[in-house]
């Protein structure tokens, strides 16, 4: 086969300012409060979505979230993007304060978002090709160049263009549209990939595909993820760090095995624990925690958490805990437990900073 | 052990604008107090072949073929009025939506009493007694007091337990579960899971249980039939099915589950997507997706071997001497 090999014209990545050592994204207080209407007199409340989250995403890597429905991972990954104004927070990204140093457009090119609805992102009117092509042709690509990329892209994404470039979103399988999407955020040649939900609605055989495609993706064009699910199976496999949130709150964080393998929070160890078992002969025996996630509105005071907790403690309701470092290596946690001279029965006594980190469990 | 459910040859056929083959020569049986999954990917025909089994399905746009056999009797044959003692008596039916079950505007407990009373022919107030014990048995707090809530008053979870307990409330002997926590979060889905474990035993129900995921397959199954393309293509118990399953597709699918495996090693996949059910299977309707294909699977259908007293697979690699082993 002779075919004219022609470069492929891209978008050029935003550049690279700070170097390895300086964080992709920078997220320091995230806040965002929802006011809804209550049921009786009208009276006035809030959703605490968001809550003085904090995090930091290195080049290159994957840090994934985790929590249950309303938790506020998507509201999260809304305000990453500024698709909805926050109430506190700064979003730093590459050491450029976004809206300040960095312009909204820029960052729409420096990253980017698939969500779980598949449909959702894409013009039912458009065929897959202009679709893709769709972004760079905002960002003042040709047109003929536009859809070329689009075609090598959705070579990348493993669709081959030639029986896919002109079909529309409603002929092809979520699987295919979940592909697509990936390749429609990759157009725009972003460092940062936000991937909300984006396997979930998938069945297992797709899902597995298109995490092996999220792989080679990742290594091909240098991306950095952030990766948001409810299913912690898929959020071990592809992460190297996680945030567990609750509540609007982040509880937890470290290295995904660290967490996994030393969970500290309780809500953690709850959740771990409630996944089903693996092992026919090893069922679980007791549900790890009883009841529903509370309300949003309005969450319990102190430790959010306190209200299921086990091991609550007349302070638990007080004051909020603070992420705590445990190890010395970024695992940290946010309860009295974990805080040495906290007062919790539980935790270990007051150290000074110097001394080792303490073993844990 | 005397079947509850003898499947044999169901064939379920939509028309209308498209036809659809959703459900292809299936067989299978129900033992007392057993539980049985009907697991696979979504489109496998799993909710139809339990709406076929209440007799849930549209007349006018669905053929049916082959008998379906609940406590000796013909259930594509009963009329209405012992179709309406069948539903809820012998067989009660729960959802992956609670709304397809609870009328919004009854309060839960109106709803039980109501339907204990059509069934048992019991006064108002024992059959109110009986509300307020079933929801005592699924364990919602404050069962008293959440007679008289409505559907949308409750959590996701209460929601799902209130399901539970209206379609107990009559004591059937068969429960059909059309994956009820697939929609819940991961710490309500387990105490679900473990209540449906145990009123299974507590009640002597039989059970069919549908999911598309494994682990919850896992918690609450006897026995395991995979589904692919409307047809069973392995039956087995569970352990048999996680431990050594002998079809391509089985095999495939419990290797592709993101179960422990390691960080940047490649996940096993099955490329291709399931086939269009345009057309009834004439051939395996693996064939395109599997890496063991060769002519004879696409002369014939394969046959459904049996390679132990409750054990089978649809392939034609399947051998009855060596597989069990
Ligand atoms: N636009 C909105 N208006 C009001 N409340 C909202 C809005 N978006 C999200 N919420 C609420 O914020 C909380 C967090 O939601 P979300 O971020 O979507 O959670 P998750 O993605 O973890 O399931 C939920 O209680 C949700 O109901
Ligand atoms: N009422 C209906 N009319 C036409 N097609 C239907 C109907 N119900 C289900 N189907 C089709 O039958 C096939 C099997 O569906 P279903 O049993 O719901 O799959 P699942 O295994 O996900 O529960 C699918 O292709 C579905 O689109
Ligand atoms: S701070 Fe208290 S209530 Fe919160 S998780 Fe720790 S022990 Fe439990
Ligand atoms: S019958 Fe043939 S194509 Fe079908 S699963 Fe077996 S080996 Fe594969
Ligand atoms: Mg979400
Ligand atoms: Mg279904």
């Amino acid at each position: 086969m002779s075919e004219i090999i022609e470069p492929i014209d891209k978008l050029e990545p935003i550049e690279d300012i700070g170097g390895v050592a300086q964080p992709l994204l920078r997220v320091d207080g995230l806040t965002k409060h929802f006011p809804v209407r209550g049921a009786w007199f009208g009276a006035a409340k809030t959703v605490r979505a968001v809550d003085d989250v904090s995090f930091s995403i290195a080049k290159g890597e994957t840090v994934g979230i985790v929590g249950e429905s309303g938790c506020g991972k998507s509201t999260t990954a809304r305000l990453l993007m500024h698709l909805m104004p926050r109430n506190a927070g700064d979003i730093i990204y590459d050491g450029r304060q976004v809206g300040r140093e960095l312009s909204l457009r820029e960052l729409r090119r420096g990253m980017q978002m698939v969500f779980q609805d598949s449909y959702a992102s894409l013009n039912p009117r458009l065929t897959i090709e202009e679709s893709i092509a769709f972004g760079p042709k905002v960002h003042g690509m040709a047109d003929a160049a536009s859809r070329h990329l689009a075609r090598e892209l959705l070579g990348k994404v493993g669709l081959r263009p030639e029986n896919f470039a002109n079909r529309y979103p409603h002929e092809i399988s979520g699987g295919q549209r979940q592909r697509v999407n990936i390749a429609r955020a990759l157009a725009l040649s972003p460092r940062l990939v936000i991937l909300d939900e984006a396997v979930s609605a998938l069945d297992k055989s797709v899902e597995a595909q298109v995490l092996n495609l999220l792989v080679d993706l990742k290594r091909e064009f240098g991306l950095t993820y952030l990766f948001i699910s409810h299913d912690l199976n898929v959020v071990r496999y592809i992460s190297d760090r996680v945030l567990v949130m609750y509540l609007g709150e982040v509880v937890e964080l470290g290295p995904v095995d660290s967490v996994w393998d030393q969970p500290a929070h309780p809500y953690t160890q709850a959740l771990l624990a409630a996944m089903p078992s693996s092992d026919p002969d090893n069922r679980t025996q007791v549900p790890p925690i009883s009841g529903d996630p509370p309300n949003p509105i309005d969450p319990p005071a102190g430790c959010r958490f306190h209200t299921r907790c086990p091991f609550a403690e007349p302070l638990c309701g007080g004051a909020t805990p603070k992420l705590t470092e445990l190890d010395g290596l970024g695992h940290q946690a946010a309860c009295y437990m974990a805080i040495p001279g906290s007062g919790h029965s539980r935790a270990p006594a007051a150290r000074d900073l110097h001394s080792e980190a303490p073993a844990l469990s | 052990m005397s079947n509850l459910v003898e499947v044999n040859n169901l064939n379920i056929r939509f028309t209308g604008e498209r036809t659809v083959h959703a459900v292809n020569n299936l067989s299978l049986t129900l033992g007392e107090g057993e539980v049985l999954g009907l697991l696979g990917e979504s489109g496998s025909g799993k909710s139809v072949t339990l709406r076929a089994l209440m007799r849930l399905l549209p007349k006018k746009r669905t053929q049916i073929s082959g008998t379906v056999r609940v406590l000796g009797r013909d259930v594509l044959a009963l009329d209405d009025d012992a179709l309406s003692a069948f539903r809820g008596q012998t067989v009660s039916m729960i959802f992956q939506e609670p709304a397809l079950a609870l009328d919004p505007v009854y309060t839960i407990g109106r709803q039980i009493a109501e339907t204990v009373m059509r069934h048992e022919g019991k006064s108002q107030h024992d059959a109110t007694a009986r509300a307020l014990e079933m929801l005592e048995v699924v364990r919602i707090p404050s069962a008293k007091r959440r007679l008289d809530a409505y559907p949308h008053e409750m959590s996701g979870g209460m929601r799902q337990r209130a399901m539970i307990a209206l379609a107990l409330a009559c004591k059937p002997k068969i429960l059909l579960a059309d994956e009820p926590t697939t929609a819940l979060d991961a710490t309500v889905q387990i105490q679900i899971l473990l209540l449906l474990r145990e009123l299974q035993r507590e009640f002597g129900m039989s059970v069919i249980f549908v999911t598309h995921d494994i682990g919850v397959a896992i918690e609450i199954c006897d026995r395991v039939a995979v589904m692919y393309a409307g047809q069973i293509i392995e039956q087995g118990s569970l352990r048999e099915i996680v431990r050594t399953p002998l079809h391509p597709y089985a095999k495939g699918l419990l290797a592709s589950t993101v179960h422990g495996a390691k960080r940047g090693a490649r996940l096993e996949t099955i490329p291709g997507t399931p086939p269009s059910l345009d057309q009834a299977p004439s051939a395996c309707s693996f064939a395109p997706r599997c890496a063991f294909a060769q002519p004879r699977c696409t002369a014939a259908l394969p046959p459904d071997v049996q390679v132990g007293p409750n054990r089978s697979a649809r392939c034609i690699l399947v051998d009855p001497a060596t597989a069990g082993a």
